[in-house]
């Protein structure tokens, strides 16, 4: 093992993820992995990495590393300030950066959850086939036992991280503009839900972010008033967000059969709501079971934005059957791997959005 | 929301949880029969070992499946679990008992182990030896894993036994530990905050991040609380831990000398 990186400002909460551990829920095992997961791919594939490997979960920023080699970096997720040695680079890109150099992340203009991923991958304790970092169960993470990172921490590649295109891997042309598109795609995506709602301007004038569910398992433990309130009201976000879940606050939804249920199998996404009437959004930490009612889970082709929702913001949910819902989510992918599509998007110029000079 | 309006009464409600996930729910009540469906349906929709299956969580009444929608429709994985479930010997009954689903679980009651004992004891009127004869009587059931790693919610418990949980819950209760809260009881796999009431410890390790499978117990497990002396406890605890330096994973190893003991 090689160490790349000396964690110099851990921020408020950064952790190592991948993708999750799968399968291990009827074990009482939260799933963990990113929380926008098509970030961490992107980020990945910027650096020259398999979608999947073990990247660097950064919360609101404020962080920064010191590189202890010749060592190529890249960066997707929340719109952040990136510098090396405090010149400004584009924050969604592929960095090459030299020994005694201090990349630092700053505190995002719009989203939450930035990743970093490092060539090569990074070095961690597979925990149940996973790197990932589950503070709250105390699994995975650079000790294996579930800690964040923090100051001083030394960020390795693993000796042999083959799988498949390896840490020397270049990728072709046509490897790169496919890279590119599914950046494109996710940042323009990513833009479009946080760009307004996060700005600056007057909180009047931010626009809600609207989220997609399916309705189920247990809607019908709502009266019909009660299903109308989910997908007509907006709900906003409390400060109680985190890994596990988002806590929202807004009329209540009403329930017609009692706010328990017998305790049952918690799916990413579902929208619980206990007796108050007020929704929670179960995320990647969530206890793998729950016995309040889900009226909704939130659609696959949705679920990454819930990484960078923010206390305040406001949301509204819109329902739509599960077939299209998936619909909706084969769509996005096909036209996010669409290389074409993404050259012209550079092209008529969001500006330095994607760098890959330095893959090429 | 229901996929179908009208099931037949023996047919599970097949329910959407989300585009990448269904509910296979077999009722609406907590019992050995519907767990056994449950649970028999989740060990068919296992091993048929489908490449996009990526989680089947068997709970009280009902099962998770959770599927990768890059590989597969929702409306076809819903056919796919629609079609085991309906070929799956799906049991009408309690499951019979198999032996081999049977585990002992050592305990050592009372004193620093159990601190709670004593009030048990008080609240429901018998004596510490008494609580401890009614704990260690029935064959449990193992109707779920959930809360954090390994940890079994068990049906089967006598009410003259139960006692809320405790007002203030403790910040730490040591892994092994053997509790009551209200009608339920449990094991704490691994340390954790908690407020049941605590009347024994067991010295076998339940859970192990490291192992595979991490737990002991699965949903449909059944399991007797077997009393054990301190002196036991320790050669237990002893021969878990030369296992675990040994041969890990060793959470599986039960010494023969678990059963037994004396009270």
């Amino acid at each position: 093992m090689a160490a790349m990186l000396e964690v110099v400002n851990s921020g408020p909460l950064s952790t190592l993820q991948d993708l999750g551990r799968r399968g291990r829920m009827k074990y009482g095992v939260p799933p963990s992995g990113a929380l926008d997961q098509e970030a961490l791919a992107v980020a990945n594939l910027l650096a020259g990495n398999p979608e999947g490997a073990v990247g660097i979960e950064i919360t609101y920023g404020n962080f920064s590393v010191r590189a202890l080699a010749p060592v190529v970096l890249a960066c997707a997720g929340a719109w952040a300030s990136v510098s090396v040695d405090s010149i400004a680079v584009s924050p969604w890109t592929t960095l090459s950066v030299m020994p005694g150099e201090i990349v630092s992340v700053g505190a995002p203009a719009w989203g939450v959850q930035v990743y970093l991923a490092v060539r090569g991958g990074i070095a961690a304790p597979l925990v149940m086939g996973s790197a990932s970092t589950c503070t709250r169960a105390a699994l995975g993470g650079i000790d294996g036992q579930g800690r964040a990172l923090r100051a001083g921490d030394l960020i390795a590649t693993p000796d042999r991280p083959s799988p498949s295109p390896g840490p020397g891997h270049v990728p072709s042309l046509l490897a790169t503009s496919t890279v590119t598109a599914r950046a494109a795609a996710a940042l323009a995506k990513r833009q479009a839900a946080f760009a307004q709602a996060h700005s600056p301007a007057a909180a009047s004038a931010r626009r809600p972010v609207t989220i997609r569910v399916v309705m189920g398992p247990q809607d019908d433990h709502f009266t019909d008033g009660g299903r109308r309130t989910l997908v007509t009201e907006e709900f906003t976000l409390t400060n109680k967000a985190d890994r596990m879940g988002l806590r929202f606050e807004g009329p209540a939804i009403e329930h017609g059969r009692g706010a328990d249920i017998i305790s049952d199998g918690m799916p990413r996404g579902a929208v619980q709501v206990p007796g108050g009437g007020k929704p929670i959004i179960m995320l990647a930490d969530r206890q793998t079971t729950g016995g309040y009612p889900k009226i909704a889970c939130v659609a696959q082709v949705d679920l990454d934005l819930l990484a960078h929702l923010r206390p305040g913001d406001r949301v509204r949910f819109a329902a739509l059957p599960a077939e299209e819902a998936h619909k909706s989510l084969i769509h996005e992918q096909a036209a996010s791997r669409a290389s074409g599509r993404a050259l012209r998007i550079l092209i008529d110029g969001i500006e330095h959005v994607v760098t890959v000079c330095e893959l090429q | 929301m229901s996929i179908h309006a009208h099931t037949p009464r023996s047919m599970p409600r097949f329910l959407w949880a989300g585009d990448s996930a269904v509910v296979i729910e077999f009722g609406n009540e907590i019992s050995p029969a519907l767990a056994a469906r449950a649970h028999t349906a989740a060990a068919a929709f296992e091993s048929a070992n489908l490449p996009w299956l990526v989680e089947v969580l068997p709970s009280y009444r009902s099962v998770l499946a959770e599927f990768d929608p890059r590989l597969i429709s929702p409306a076809a994985a819903l056919e796919e679990l629609q079609r085991i479930a309906e070929t799956a010997a799906i049991p009408e009954g309690p499951a019979s008992l198999d032996q081999l689903d049977i585990v002992s679980i050592p305990v050592c009651y009372g004193g620093r182990f159990g601190p709670d004992l004593h009030d048990v004891a008080a609240h429901t009127g018998l004596s510490p030896d008494e609580v401890v004869a009614v704990h260690s009587e029935p064959l449990y059931l193992v109707y779920m894993i959930g809360f954090m790693l390994g940890f079994p919610y068990l049906g089967g418990m006598s009410p003259r036994i139960a006692t809320p949980r405790l007002a203030t819950p403790r910040t730490i209760v040591p892994a092994g530990s053997v509790g009551i809260a209200g009608n339920q009881t449990g094991v704490y796999p691994m340390a954790s905050p908690g407020g049941w009431h605590l009347i024994g410890r067991t010295p076998m390790r339940l859970a192990d991040p490291s192992a595979d499978p991490p737990c002991l117990l699965r949903a449909g497990n059944r399991i007797r609380f077997v009393p054990v002396d301190e002196a036991a406890y320790r050669a237990i605890e002893a021969a878990a831990a030369t296992t675990a330096r040994t041969n890990a994973p060793g959470i599986a190893a039960i010494p023969a000398q678990a059963e037994g003991g004396d009270q």
